[in-house]
């Protein structure tokens, strides 16, 4: 196995355990984590492609690879601000219980 | 594989596995930190210093935090009587499984025409500070007003309610 196949297979077994977490944990935080570990895995193969790949000087990946991390930051703000908000609303942060649209 | 490449990613997997499995919400913050902390060592050993720090930085020092914050301010800590798995685990895991599957199916099809090695790139911090301000300087810009878009954003949905009159 070469080096660059390693991380892209680390990179994919991260985001599978993170998709396994969004959709089978019950809290809407660990739902959150799931999806944090599935941008990170993203990150990972932008960075080692970026690495491996035939012009690096041109820093396609890297530049790539430190938006996504700053979108990711912002996401998780949100998101776990609409949890917070969610939770003083239904006084849970349970998904199995959250079946209505209507408040 | 080097020996460093296959601690790291064991760290990596690992925190990642106890942060999806763990019962406690606490515990699976913590376990989301040394992931984290995992792959902005994988970064580093990639010669992506700068965005290993970042990760660091933006990772370990803010979004584990928050996640932490949350977690205390939504009574996440206590494990809930029936399972922390929702009622169609075993269909989220059959979906996880297969992408991986696939994922990995690609991966290891493709290893002969990907590239083998490369030279260590020489890329400063000041190569990245001047492609940050010359050649893409307008994603900056539309990254700092999402940031900002998202911080006014994030506390104007977590504000409190003003109290109903009883």
């Amino acid at each position: 196995m070469t080096p660059l196949t390693g991380f892209l297979m680390v990179a994919a077994l991260v985001f599978a355990i993170g998709l396994a977490g969004a959709l089978t944990r019950r809290n809407a935080i660990l739902v959150l984590i799931g999806i944090e570990l599935m941008l990170n895995a993203a990150n990972l193969n932008l960075i080692a492609f970026w690495r491996y790949g035939p012009h690096p000087e041109a820093l396609t990946g890297m530049m790539f690879a430190i938006f996504s991390i700053a979108v990711a930051a912002a996401e998780a703000a949100v998101g776990l601000g609409l949890v917070i908000q969610i939770y003083r609303h239904a006084h849970t942060t349970d998904l199995d219980q959250m079946n209505r649209m209507k408040g | 594989m080097s020996f460093v490449f296959c601690v790291l990613a064991a760290l990596t997997v690992v925190g990642g596995m106890a942060a999806v499995l763990l019962k406690n919400t606490v515990h699976c913050a913590l376990a989301l930190t040394v992931a984290f902390a995992g792959l902005a060592f994988l970064f580093l050993d990639l010669d992506a210093q700068f965005a290993g720090f970042a990760q660091i930085l933006v990772y370990i020092g803010a979004v584990a935090i928050l996640v932490v914050f949350a977690i205390l301010l939504t009574k996440g800590s206590e494990t809930p009587k029936d399972g922390v798995f929702s009622s169609t685990w075993l269909a989220g895991l059959a979906i996880a499984a297969a992408v991986f599957a696939v994922l990995g199916w690609a991966v290891l099809g493709s290893s002969n025409v990907l590239p083998h090695e490369a030279a260590v790139p020489d890329v400063t911090v000041k190569d990245i500070g001047i492609a940050l301000m010359s050649r893409y300087v307008l994603p900056l810009e539309i990254v700092a007003i999402l940031l900002t878009a998202a911080t006014i954003g994030a506390v104007i949905v977590a504000m409190h309610e003003k109290e109903e009159p009883k």
